[in-house]
């Protein structure tokens, strides 16, 4: 069948005509006739106002702002803050705000009101809670100062994290919940009916140029055959988190234009190194040389070179180290290693010297599409090298929850490096001594440990920095706590009446501002 | 309305009032407790979906845990739940933190548009065609009703939404995919709700119309004169509305209920795909809520279902009849 361009007049025509009886049924059925705004679906919902909760949503929509910004790399940039200055032993900082910024119901952003914002976030889950603040305070109108009890140099990742985001006092009721969204962007929630979908609108109040697309629609859609159609139908102008199927018939089709991104995150096993058959090295070597990644890539996300050749995708400058050996597949090493180890291949499996079976359990979740194909495929492959693995998924709260009571053996997610623009952050929390929520369990090493508490403590040199990360990486790669599989990149369909796209690798904002309609 | 008449309707509505008490405690306290004797962590269940899986971890479930009271013993949990329900009051939702009457009516009232209106298409296409089928035996509507039915009920509504998705929104871009407050997003997953209901509607309705036609009323109809058409039209349509109400009747709760694949497949914010997602994510109160709207408009249905028959049927109001 051809592609026929969508035709807003035939759509209107079969609306609106004819369906008069069943219109008085539901004012749903009628089609609208003022301007669309342009319109965004993915899969994510909103969960709730809190900006834990669903903060990123609303700042990648430029509803709300942080109060640093990040650049693509991770270096901090100017947000709601236009300029900061971090004291000599790093104890102190002072952010200045943007003088002419306002909060969407008009009144001015003061230190005041971005204070009652952050000290309402110090709670976990947000990242603010991880800060040794010892006082928050400001000295004037436009000036924020935070004293830390320690240095801490992720403050300003932190400040960049959307559960930072700052919220107009306006938007508290007196017990400190959310009730309505007021933030400083460019636009203002016009509409929103949680959890599916937002509509937002230029805010007046806004300080810097007004941006040329006037109403954004966000939408959540849970399966990707219907955010790829919306697409290709022309109804939605921006489709994210599309399914690698969706993708190659998309691309096949030409109806809409692609633009793909890699993003920090990497499709990895996390393993327990604490139970018998994976404290052993060599037989974590041996489940990562059996991994076939250039096939996984290939066949399951349909890209020739997301195959993991270390943790960090090349993207990720800082934290990809080139002259690392690359993680390859080598069935024949792979037996060696077991059989060093002392491993039996028998029929069912690798046995230990008492007959005892290597039996494993994989853990995933769906929240990604691509993780329980993942396990499966890891599960046959592994199959094939002799590892009898059990796949279970469950709720992506089951691999936290094996790790705080011990029984997690090995864990499958997409974890995302940048959730703080700073990758240091994530890595410590992921490779503490005792284990983070989505790292290793059971596993440590005083390499990384210490190699990250200097990277946390500051003050060193680029040199000294990408040294320390080298040392982290190189431990990873040669202990694989962690089996990376295959990066990830974002695709997202966009329509080709929109132009100025242009991804963030960080999946910090949707860059609505850069966009406009062509002529 | 004689007093027999009355005293047959106070029946009726003593029995579904009784009905709705029994309900509000028997569903509400069940899906309590089946949700709360699920094995896994619920405060990470529910930190999973409020906050998602970058972020579900031990610090954000034990914010949930605090904040929800989830370590208080169950009993405790049940009697607060039920004296809120004594004030009509369904508590808030654990994930979203919005009162759950608010959720509930938005989802319920856009899974009731749904439902009425693909009740609507459904009788227009499927009530015509079993008619002409049953008009004409072995004729060509009664083939072609055949294969329409016998095609579309075995064809999976997934699929079906897909193909209508592909052909009306992708090739021929006369509607939109889904749902996205626009406007028009009700027709696809109505009319993909709609064909599969009008071909059961079709089959019942044929054989609802031959079964009335050879009946001995529509004989003596026509041994007094009457043309075919003067006896489908004045009797045969009375007789063989029954089966056919009722299986509306039946569907039309079914629609409400059950259209989980349709609604997450147009993304559609109906009742059916917000109680699995409550179901992932252990919000009770949801889930009491949408169990408990549901069991409500099942009773409604089947109350609004007797009145039809007995309106109908004239031999339903003899003392002793069924009240269904």
């Amino acid at each position: 069948m051809n592609q026929t361009p969508p035709n807003p007049a035939r759509r209107r025509l079969l609306n609106a005509t004819g369906m008069a009886a069943l219109a008085a049924a539901s004012g749903r059925l009628l089609a609208q006739t003022t301007p669309r705004p342009l319109l965004i679906v993915s899969s994510w919902e909103i969960s709730g106002l809190s900006p834990a909760a669903s903060g990123y949503i609303f700042t990648r929509l430029q509803v709300t702002e942080t109060l640093l910004g990040s650049r693509d790399d991770g270096t901090p940039e100017p947000a709601l803050a236009g300029r900061w200055q971090v004291s000599a032993d790093g104890l102190e900082w002072r952010f200045e705000l943007r003088p002419g910024a306002r909060f969407h119901d008009g009144s001015p952003v003061s230190a005041q009101a971005v204070l009652h914002s952050l000290e309402r976030v110090r709670t976990p889950p947000g990242l603010l809670a991880t800060v040794p603040i010892r006082s928050m305070d400001a000295p004037d109108g436009k000036t924020l100062r935070i004293r830390l009890r320690s240095p801490f140099v992720l403050l300003g990742s932190v400040l960049a994290h959307s559960s930072t985001m700052i919220l107009a006092p306006a938007s508290f009721d007196a017990k400190g919940t959310v009730r309505e969204v007021i933030g400083s962007g460019p636009y203002r929630v016009a509409k929103l009916e949680a959890p599916h979908q937002v509509e937002t609108r230029v805010s007046e109040y806004y300080d810097s140029p007004r941006p040329a697309i006037g109403a954004v629609r966000y939408m959540a859609a849970g399966r990707a055959e219907t955010r790829a159609l919306m697409a290709e139908s022309g109804q939605a102008d921006l489709a994210w988190n599309l399914d690698p199927a969706s993708i190659t018939r998309l691309r096949s089709r030409n109806a809409v234009g692609i633009s793909s991104v890699t993003l920090p995150r990497t499709l990895a096993v996390s393993l327990n190194a604490g139970i018998p058959g994976l404290s052993d090295v060599r037989v974590r070597r041996a489940l990562s040389l059996s991994i076939d990644r250039a096939g996984i890539s290939r066949a399951l996300l349909r890209e020739q070179d997301l195959a993991a050749t270390q943790l960090m995708p090349p993207t990720l400058a800082g934290w990809h180290e080139p002259s690392l050996p690359p993680l390859t597949r080598d069935p024949a090493t792979a037996a060696r290693l077991m059989r060093e180890a002392g491993w039996t291949a028998s029929p069912a499996g690798w046995r230990d010297a008492k007959g005892q079976l290597l039996e494993l359990r994989l853990q995933t979740f769906p929240d990604r599409p691509e993780l329980p194909v993942l396990a499966a495929a890891l599960q046959a492959q592994w199959r094939e090298a002799g590892f009898a693995v059990k796949v279970s998924i469950g709720n992506s709260g089951d691999i936290p929850l094996a790790h705080r009571d011990g029984s997690l053996q090995m864990g499958l997610a997409a974890r995302n490096y940048a959730m703080l623009p700073d990758p240091t952050g994530t890595l410590a929390q992921d490779f503490a001594p005792n284990g983070g929520d989505w790292g290793p369990a059971g596993w440590s090493s005083p390499i990384v440990s210490d190699a990250l508490q200097k990277l946390l403590r500051g003050g060193l040199t680029p040199d000294e920095q990408r040294a320390e990360r080298r040392r982290i990486l190189l431990a990873l790669q040669q202990e694989l706590p962690v089996i990376p599989v295959c990066w990830v990149r974002a695709h997202v369909a966009v329509n080709r009446r929109l132009e100025g796209v242009r991804l963030d690798p960080l999946e910090r904002s949707f860059r609505l501002t850069e966009m406009r309609w062509k002529a | 309305m004689s007093p027999r008449h009355l005293l047959h309707w106070r029946g009726v509505l003593l029995r579904r009032a009784l009905q709705i008490v029994a309900l509000l405690l028997i569903i509400g306290s069940a899906s309590f407790l089946m949700v709360r004797s699920l094995p896994g962590d619920m405060a990470m269940r529910v930190a999973a979906s409020r906050y998602g899986y970058d972020f579900v971890g031990q610090a954000a479930a034990g914010a949930v845990s605090q904040a929800l009271q989830l370590q208080r013993p169950l009993w405790q949990a049940w009697l607060d739940w039920f004296s809120d329900l004594l004030r009509l009051d369904l508590g808030e939702s654990l994930v979203s933190g919005e009162p759950v009457w608010h959720e509930i009516a938005h989802h319920l009232g856009a899974s009731i548009d749904l439902a009425v209106v693909t009740l609507l298409l459904a009788v227009l296409i499927g009530l015509p065609l079993g008619i002409a089928a049953a008009w004409r035996p072995g004729g060509l509507a009664d083939r072609f009703m055949l294969l329409f039915a016998v095609t579309l009920r075995a064809t999976p509504a997934f699929l079906l939404g897909i193909l209508l998705m592909l052909l009306l929104a992708v090739h021929w871009g006369v509607l939109p995919a889904a749902h996205d407050d626009q406007g028009g997003t009700l027709w696809l997953p109505a009319l993909t709700l709609a064909l599969g209901l009008a071909a059961g509607l079709a089959r019942i309705s044929c054989s609802a119309l031959r079964e009335a036609l050879a009946s001995p009323a529509c004989e003596f109809a026509r041994s007094k004169g009457l043309t075919d058409l003067q006896v489908l039209i004045r009797h045969a349509f009375r007789l063989a509305a029954l089966p056919v109400l009722a299986y509306l009747g039946v569907h039309l709760v079914l629609l409400v209920e059950g259209t989980v694949v349709v609604e997450s497949l147009f993304a559609w914010p109906g009742l059916g795909h917000a109680l699995v997602h409550a179901v992932f994510a252990r919000d009770v109160p949801v889930i009491q809520g949408a169990a408990l709207s549901l069991g409500l408009v099942f009773i409604l249905f089947n109350l609004l279902l007797d009145t039809l028959m007995l309106a109908i049927d004239p031999r339903q109001r003899k003392p002793g009849a069924s009240d269904a």
